[in-house]
């Protein structure tokens, strides 16, 4: 279960870009974020796993409060949380395995980075994940050469490597061509059906968030302005959350 | 786009910088002293062609000589019994006209049978030896395509009564041209630079690579701890260094009476990677799913507290060996005898740098550990018990760095008065930690990364600043005059620009790969490994190329200043107006360059 009480955050120049949102988020939902450029999704899923500190607030997961956990807890935070990106990235010029085995940072001893070393386990593993998203026979190549949607399941590799209970996928299809985008989505729909992990996912088209969401919170200018499921979402509740000029597409 | 009209306003504008501009300019050539009459005037024209064709000439190459010397008796003022025998004409012979001649006046000198197309000296020698090696009078003589000759000659005020001579050295090449020592010497020095360059460039891309991780801002800007860590954490370098260097002393004399066997060095050298690698392996397990408890991490880092100390045997042991088996072989390898003397020199480098190394690593763990604990204090205690321990911590911290900044004062100018250098420092120290304690907040975090940043872009500027060939200076006093101190102070400069050079290259970094690697619970050690390192590569590597350019050139001249290299020939020929010569080495300066350049860029289009 992933609370999220009161959070706030203002930026160093005095933007709010979150502005006391609340709402829970019970173990193995598919929560869709949905909002404007610059409504507070991004900021909202890195204050989860504290990529971005919240100014104010308390996101309790588990019980355990993120916001106040010291460095070593949050190591082991952070590594039960997955992360997936829009524009996916990636160490460009490392191979895609070392990219999907970078997912296992969060456990292994930081001295055998030095000789960037890894388990056997790990590198099996990682191969797993790769055969998973189906692109195993690129694991040798170097990431940039990847297409784009081979690229965020890379991506997806990554994430899944760390055995998470949760995943933050940030607008993960928005650089992506329609149908790479129900590919990308069907991955992430598929762990969050099989492995039971939760997914949190930021998204723009409202047809995603129809097909593959559980429920729905929507925010605009930092503020949470809608929270139920997708069929929910009317022409009224529509302008409440992308303004009154906004028409519908797709 | 800008489509204004042109108002007088904006003309008047560009006019007036164009003549502010020239003005300048007409400033700059008075301070340069541009004067083109110089150049006009007739003495300095002749210099400039005559060092010009001896700089066209480089002394590389020479053929071996055969020299024709005939000696023809002469009479020098006409006497009665001036009477010179006929030349043998069988082989080369000259022919004076007329046979004798009063001092002063003209004769001409006429050869035969020489080689054609040669050249060399007709002089008078005076005396009646014809061995004689004073000669007198400046005329070359030329031979034609029969080896013919005619010249005329002034005879010199050396009367005499007996018989005097002409002699004529006319010198043939023979052979193939072949090197001349100039070349020899050249190719020598020029190969020295080459090496100086590259032995600085490697010693200072080595220490240049991890200060540019602490000289960037977006690396160092998150790094943030409290005032309870940061004191702690000071405490423990020094105590730990000092600790450090304490062990690594037991060590080496616990060590010392083993090192001397070629036998024991072997089988030390070898047994002992087996029994650290067991017991490293034991004591960092690659993967922690679960949290370790109290007890095993305390074992854990005793056993890493006794796998540094085999580490540290290890070290003296496999130094032992590079020099005992350096000072072995070096005998028996003939032309190859530097190859003893280089395992002997790093095997020396590498016992020097032990206790350094062993200061670091002990000063690193203690600040560490000492930082770990106080971050735990701030966390765990509340914030009157953590206020307390921040103010003695911090004043304490403050009074030992003032302290130890004063003792290196001390050491420096030997000012002898305890109130500027001890006492003076701890209590300010003190103070200052006292201040900084009263005025944060007990659990809040410092800045402590964009401190280290910022001290330490001040001493990369400042000593950035300051010339190789300066630096040279320097280390030729500490280490003496040749190439090592031209090492040295390359490397240092290579050190402090490269570190700017390629922080600057962590700062323009892609973002997202931090980002992501960081979300994973990478602590920021193995961030920088798989998330900054392998983007930073590729410039790395040209900047590291283009500094070995650069060095290469610079140790041209760092010669100059008794660096080594090529430059101490370069000056010395320059200063004995000595210009071929001079010429040879600027086109191996040349040559070099150009190579580098050359290979620099075909290697960087291989890696990058």
């Amino acid at each position: 279960m992933l609370q999220i009480r009161n959070l706030t955050k203002i930026y160093d120049g005095g933007v709010k870009a979150l502005d006391n949102v609340s709402f829970d988020v019970p173990d193995g939902q598919f929560l869709a974020v949905i909002g404007l450029s610059g409504s507070g999704k991004s900021t909202l899923l890195r204050c989860i796993n504290r990529l971005i500190e919240p100014t104010d607030g308390q996101i309790l997961w588990n019980g355990e409060d993120i916001t106040k956990a010291t460095p070593e807890e949050m190591r082991r935070i952070r590594r039960k949380i997955g992360m997936v990106f829009q524009h996916f990235n990636l160490v460009h010029r490392s191979k895609v395995i070392t990219n999907v085995l970078a997912g296992r940072l969060g456990y292994t001893n930081p001295a055998w980075g030095l000789v960037n070393r890894f388990p056997k386990s790990d590198i099996e593993k990682a191969i797993k994940q790769l055969e998973r998203v189906g692109i195993a026979d690129k694991a040798q190549h170097r990431a940039d050469e990847l297409s784009g949607g081979q690229q965020q399941r890379v991506g997806i590799a990554r994430a899944l490597m760390q055995d998470p209970e949760m995943i933050l996928a940030d607008e993960p299809v928005a650089s992506l061509d329609p149908v790479l985008a129900h590919s990308i989505m069907k991955h992430l729909e598929d762990i969050n059906d099989s492995d039971g992990v939760t997914v949190l996912c930021s998204l723009h088209f409202l047809d995603l968030v129809h097909r593959y969401a559980d429920r729905v919170v929507a925010l605009n200018q930092g503020q949470l302005v809608f929270e139920g499921l997708p069929k929910e979402i009317d022409d009224k509740k529509f302008k409440d959350i992308y303004g009154r000029d906004a028409e519908r597409v797709g | 786009m800008n489509n204004q009209k042109a108002s007088p306003w904006k003309s008047i504008k560009l006019g007036l910088s164009v003549l502010f501009g020239l003005i300048v300019f007409a400033y700059g050539f008075q301070i340069t002293k541009v004067n083109l009459e110089e150049l006009r005037s007739e003495t300095r024209q002749e210099s400039l062609v005559r060092v010009t064709r001896a700089l066209a000439k480089p002394d590389l190459f020479e053929y071996d000589q055969e020299e024709a010397v005939i000696n023809q008796p002469f009479y020098t003022p006409c006497t009665a019994n001036a009477t010179t025998p006929s030349p043998d004409e069988s082989g080369a012979y000259i022919v004076v006209t007329p046979a004798c001649a009063n001092p002063g006046e003209t004769v001409t000198v006429e050869g035969f049978n020489f080689a054609p197309h040669s050249i060399g000296p007709v002089r008078f020698v005076p005396g009646s030896d014809p061995a004689n090696i004073v000669t007198l009078g400046r005329e070359n003589a030329e031979t034609d395509g029969n080896g013919h000759f005619v010249l005329e000659m002034e005879i010199p005020d050396r009367p005499s009564d007996d018989v005097q001579y002409i002699r004529a050295t006319i010198r043939t090449n023979v052979g193939s041209p072949h090197l001349t020592k100039t070349a020899y010497d050249t190719w020598e020095k020029i190969v020295e630079t080459v090496f100086l360059a590259l032995l600085a460039t490697v010693f200072g891309t080595l220490f240049a690579v991890p200060l540019s991780f602490i000289a960037a801002r977006n690396l160092m800007k998150p790094v943030r701890s409290p005032l309870t860590s940061l004191s702690f954490s000071l405490l423990g370098w020094p105590i730990g260094m000092a600790v450090g260097i304490f062990i690594v002393r037991l060590v080496s004399q616990f060590i010392a009476p083993f090192t001397s066997n070629l036998l024991v060095n072997i089988l030390l050298v070898l047994v002992l990677p087996a029994l650290l690698s067991v017991l490293i392996r034991w004591a960092l397990p690659e993967e922690d799913t679960t949290i370790p408890t109290p007890g095993l991490r305390a074992t854990r880092f005793i056993v890493l507290v006794i796998a540094t100390l085999i580490g540290f045997v290890w070290m003296y042991q496999f130094s032992a060996l590079l020099m005992n088996s350096g000072n072995l072989i070096a005998p028996k390898l003939g032309a190859f005898t530097f190859l003893g003397y280089f395992l002997v020199q790093i095997g020396d480098i590498f016992q020097v740098s032990i206790p350094v190394v062993g200061a670091l690593a002990a000063g690193s763990v203690a600040g560490n550990f000492f930082g770990k604990l106080g971050q735990n204090i701030s966390e765990k205690l509340n914030s009157g018990t953590v206020k307390i321990i921040n103010i003695i911590s911090s004043a304490t911290a403050g009074a030992t760095v003032f302290g130890l900044i004063g003792w290196l004062v001390e050491w420096l100018y030997q000012l002898g008065r305890p109130e500027y250098t001890q006492t003076g420092p701890i209590v300010t120290g003190a103070l200052l930690g006292l201040l900084l304690a009263f005025t944060t907040k007990p659990k809040d975090t410092l800045p402590t990364g964009l401190v280290i940043y910022y001290i330490t872009r001040t001493i990369l500027n400042t000593l950035r600043s300051v010339e190789a060939l300066v630096m040279a200076i320097v280390f030729v006093i500490a280490v003496g005059i040749g190439p090592f101190a031209g090492v040295m102070a390359l490397g240092l400069h290579t050190i402090v620009s490269l570190a700017k050079l390629y922080s600057e290259q962590v700062e323009s970094i892609q973002a997202g790969p931090l980002e992501a690697i960081t979300a994973t619970g990478a602590n920021r050690l193995q961030t920088i490994i798989y998330a900054v390192v392998p983007q930073i590569v590729p410039p790395y590597i040209s900047y590291t190329m283009y500094r070995w350019d650069i060095n290469v050139r610079m140790s041209t001249i760092i010669g100059f200043v008794g660096g080594g290299g090529i430059g101490f020939l370069l000056q010395q020929n320059i200063n004995l107006l000595n210009y071929r010569a001079a010429s040879a080495q600027m086109i191996a300066i040349a040559v070099v360059v150009s190579l580098m350049d050359y290979i620099s860029s075909v290697m960087r289009e291989k890696v990058v």
